[in-house]
């Protein structure tokens, strides 16, 4: 790294403001497919970005050619596209100052990925896998291992500097049962066990065993009668929580919708700036933060990909929506603070605003609370359909598992649960927040916005939660 | 990058042992990228990346490899070395797979384009210039896209592409707006000012007091771009072999007894030779013109990968490793376009669609929104623009018994996706008149 940092220093142009940004990243997956191991697949990745800002013009280039050439042929080509948007941009660089920051992260890591051999890992997939084979009705059924670790560098033309190394692992079991024309699904959280960390976190998401208990769900559901319909309570488990959180939450909140800047691809929003400090977004109950330090989650860092400081923030407190999720350009543009959530999916595209961790901070309801304040409910769990509009604001979900709750009790298992609402009012009808032992640590590991398009792994925790006349339905007939 | 991608394999071919085998699959882009957001420049610049998918196979054993590649021959070639020693180190460790299946027959191919696209200058000024005073926002992508296939039996497979796509929208205030696209391979300055003319007319439409309707079902015109939506995420599996084995195709009711059927005019190919992607795959494999997917209305075929032709016994038709289609073609209809609006009557006018998915996989029921440039339309007249409405209806009314007609004229549609890298699929569309639409929310 010491050279590519000496072939930056040689090249540094005479700029306001000039940046390189190195990634690369090495991926593996595994997999085991009704216990056939399917062709592992590794990823070697790496890359820069050189960004450049001068007299009120910017410009980004990436290679993947780190020689000295390829590095002043990027240099040459952010600003050659700094000088072509000069008095053209859309965001005043007059009086803005990019951060020069120095410092580092690294994720915590107890058992790393390396420390099993290629036989071992698929030997862990193999046998979960063979626990889901439990029916002549469990029609395909797959356990899967991805892993992924990050190694980041920064420097600035006036001595910025900053290292950051992340791994994380997310593993995942899905079985398919079929009768007829009815298949039902069972996966591990509904796609959302990806945590930082090394093979650890097998054992903190309760991954063995975990097979058998899907594939003896996914008969359940073959087995049920659909979802009623009608307008009720619902208790949604953290890997629900996480998705409507996400969509209703999260999206409506970034400081780039809200200007404008995705409104022909992701979508704008209903909130408006306006709105900060003094709109009640969700009931009393209703507490989100940005919070880069909850251990293990997705995107825990200390910088973001501008160089700003992460540090937790509150974004809803007791309901009340108070800062928006935007990063330094975001907020000069929007006169509003933020959080240091500027992030690219990779060397090769540009940092915008992005999630990076949202969580429901935990209430003070138990779970047998929860059940018992319920007469007439249902419960649903991991997700399985998603659809908002692009001011995030109506919705649908759905989820692969639902049980009906009648005085307090879970009853009857219900298959194809779904349930809509409007972002604006559903929160508000938040009636009980689960307690630090309904609280887990999830993420969604493929995030998608900007143009040109990029996909990310943010992080997200949540406790289970109770919101009350939410309109419910179920399959086709 | 073609001569420095096939001399790279060459290198590689004196690097293997005896009893192996390599398949690589190159995948390289030049690209322009200018964000724009109200009129005016968001983010610019350039993107230069290669990528090398290597497999090395002994026996029934394999195993694969991705790396960026730098452009720098000694480099790459240390890479690759370092790369082909760690795949054979992870041979020993796996068991045979039975469903292994790549192709043994050589046949190379070469599909050379000029680039033909303007400077980036020039693009910048006539694009700022032709939108001046409009609310503008969408990306323009350009540039080089790459594609190589070569094995160590000798097959060599080039592709190479110089397009461009400009997303844009008009925006007139809030979620109000107008979408459109100018994409092709030779910029054309007359065509994209009638194309941002055509915009601004919409745009004009958009200005008169918009209307709420209740959820309820209506009789709804479903322009090419919205059925889009559609078929993008019938591609999530609708259409692929494994997905019909293992019973999670949402066209399940098309396959299983008692069979449902779609509308007698729903005929559907996936149409490689008359789409932009490569013809070949990464397994080697070279991709039929034609795969009848549907035809009036009944299932006909599947895209078939390589493994899930050794797994199932049948015989590939070169489809990718998800079985998703590249160049879908939906057969026109007979309404011609100056009747959609008086065969519509009074009902919904739908430009675009957004964010579907799945509210019953099974049945193929699926919901979304309605996006952009919807208007309400009244004695086949166009009289207001509609706010959006979530609708949630199953395939088997909108291309079944609620299908009134198809459209005469189709429309060309390059994908704007530049997830990763800019895509090279497309598709084919008619639009469609449908009965009984339901709106929920």
């Amino acid at each position: 790294m010491q050279a590519i940092k000496q072939r930056f220093q040689q090249i540094i142009p005479k700029v306001d403001f000039c940046s390189l940004r190195y990634v690369e990243k090495r991926s593996e997956i595994l997999s085991v497919r009704q216990n056939i191991a399917e062709p592992p697949l590794r990823r070697d990745d790496v890359g820069v970005m050189i960004t450049v800002i001068d007299q009120g013009g910017l410009g980004y280039a990436a290679t993947s050619n780190l020689s000295q050439t390829g590095l002043r042929e990027a240099v040459t080509q952010a600003c050659d596209w700094a000088h072509r948007s000069r008095g053209r941009m859309v965001v005043d660089f007059t009086n803005f100052t990019m951060p020069h920051s120095r410092g580092d992260y690294a994720t915590v890591v107890s058992k790393p990925w390396e420390s099993l051999g290629l036989g071992e890992k698929l030997d862990l997939l193999y046998q979960e896998a063979a626990n889901c084979q439990i029916h002549q009705t469990i029609v395909d059924w797959k356990t899967m291992l991805w892993s992924v670790q990050t190694e980041q560098w920064y420097f600035t033309n006036e001595g910025g500097e900053i290292h950051q190394t992340t791994q994380y692992l997310v593993p995942n079991i899905r079985v398919v049962a079929n009768a007829g024309a009815d298949t039902q699904y069972r996966t591990l959280g509904g796609h959302g066990y990806g945590r930082q960390g090394g093979l650890e976190v097998l054992e903190q998401i309760g991954f063995y065993g975990k097979g058998r208990q899907l594939a003896e769900e996914a008969l359940q559901l073959l087995e049920a009668p659909n979802c009623p319909m009608g307008c009720m309570a619902l208790l949604l488990a953290p890997d629900q929580m996480i998705l409507q959180l996400h969509e209703s939450i999260g999206h409506p909140l970034e400081l780039d919708r809200i200007l404008g800047d995705e409104r022909n691809y992701a979508g704008t929003s209903f909130v408006t700036p306006e709105m900060f400090g003094n709109y009640q977004y969700g009931s009393e109950l209703l507490n989100v933060t940005y919070d880069p330090s909850v251990a293990g989650e997705l995107a825990n860092y200390q910088f973001d990909d501008e160089g700003m400081p992460a540090q937790k923030v509150y974004l809803i407190r007791e309901g009340m929506l108070l800062t928006p999720l935007g990063g330094l350009m975001s907020q000069a543009r929007a006169g509003l603070p933020g959080v240091a959530n500027a992030r690219a999916a990779s060397w090769n595209r540009p940092p915008i605003d992005r999630m990076a961790n949202l969580n429901i901070e935990p209430g003070n309801s138990s779970w047998q609370a929860q059940l018992s304040a319920i007469e007439t409910g249902i419960f649903m769990q991991s997700n399985s359909s998603w659809s908002i509009d692009d001011s995030r604001n109506k919705f649908q979900f759905g989820c692969e598992w639902g049980q009906l709750i009648k005085n307090g009790e879970l009853t009857q298992v219900v298959k194809n649960p779904n349930y809509r609402g409007i972002s604006a009012t559903f929160w508000r009808n938040l009636k009980q927040v689960g307690n630090q032992d309904t609280f887990e640590v999830l993420g969604v590991t493929n995030c998608g916005k900007g143009e040109p398009n990029q996909a990310i792994q943010v992080g997200h925790a949540a406790p289970t939660c109770v919101f009350a006349n939410v309109d419910v339905f179920g399959g086709a007939a | 990058m073609q001569d420095y991608f096939y001399s790279l394999m060459d290198y590689l071919d004196g690097q293997l042992q005896a009893g192996e085998v390599y398949l690589g699959y190159f995948s390289g882009e030049q690209s322009e990228f200018i964000r724009f957001n109200r009129a005016k420049v968001r983010q610019p610049g350039s993107v230069e990346q290669r990528y090398l998918e290597l497999e090395l196979i002994e026996g029934n054993r394999h195993t694969i490899g991705q790396l960026a590649l730098s452009g720098d021959r000694a480099i790459d070639e240390a890479r690759v070395t370092t790369l082909l020693w760690d795949l054979r180190g992870q041979l020993p460790h796996l068991a045979d797979d039975p469903y292994l299946l790549y192709a043994q027959t050589v046949q190379s191919s070469e599909t050379v384009a000029t680039n033909q696209l303007p400077n980036a200058q020039e693009l910048l000024d006539e694009i700022i210039s032709t939108v001046a005073g409009c609310d503008f926002v969408g990306l323009y992508a350009g540039g080089g896209i790459f594609t190589g296939f070569a094995n160590s039996l000798g097959q060599r497979n080039w592709h190479s592409s110089f397009n461009f796509n400009l997303d844009w929208s008009f925006y007139h205030d809030q979620d109000k707006a107008v979408k459109s696209a100018y994409a092709g391979f030779q910029w054309n300055s007359a065509e994209f000012a009638d194309r941002i003319t055509q915009a601004k007319q919409q745009l004009e439409i958009l200005k008169r007091p918009a209307r709420s309707i209740s959820p309820g079902c209506y009789r709804v015109y479903l322009s090419p771009v919205a059925l889009h939506e559609i078929f993008n995420l019938l591609s999530w599996g609708g259409f692929g072999m494994k997905s019909q084995r293992t019973k999670e195709s949402p066209l399940l009711r098309l396959l299983k007894e008692p069979k449902q059927r779609l509308h007698s005019s729903v005929t559907l190919l996936e149409n490689t030779a008359d789409g932009i992607a490569p013809a070949f795959q990464n397994k080697g494999f070279i991709k039929p013109s034609q795969v009848a997917l549907i035809s009036q209305g009944e299932f006909l075929g599947a895209l078939v990968s390589p493994r899930s032709a050794k797994e199932y016994e049948v015989v590939t038709n070169g489809a990718n490793e998800e079985e998703t289609p590249t160049a879908l073609d939906l057969a026109a209809g007979t309404l011609a376009s100056t009747d959609i609006l008086s065969t519509l009557e009074q009902g919904i006018y739908i430009n675009n669609l957004w964010y579907l998915n799945y509210s019953d996989r099974d049945a193929c029921r699926m919901t979304g929104m309605t996006r952009f440039a919807t208007f309400w339309v009244e004695q086949g007249e166009i009289v207001a623009p509609l706010n959006v409405m979530r609708f949630d209806e199953t395939l088997y009314h909108i291309f079944g018994d609620k299908l009134m007609a198809l459209t005469a004229a189709r429309e060309f549609i390059m994908e704007a996706s530049t997830y990763d890298f800019r895509s090279t699929n497309s598709i084919r569309l008619p639009g469609a008149v449908v009965d009984d639409f339901t709106l929920t929310l």
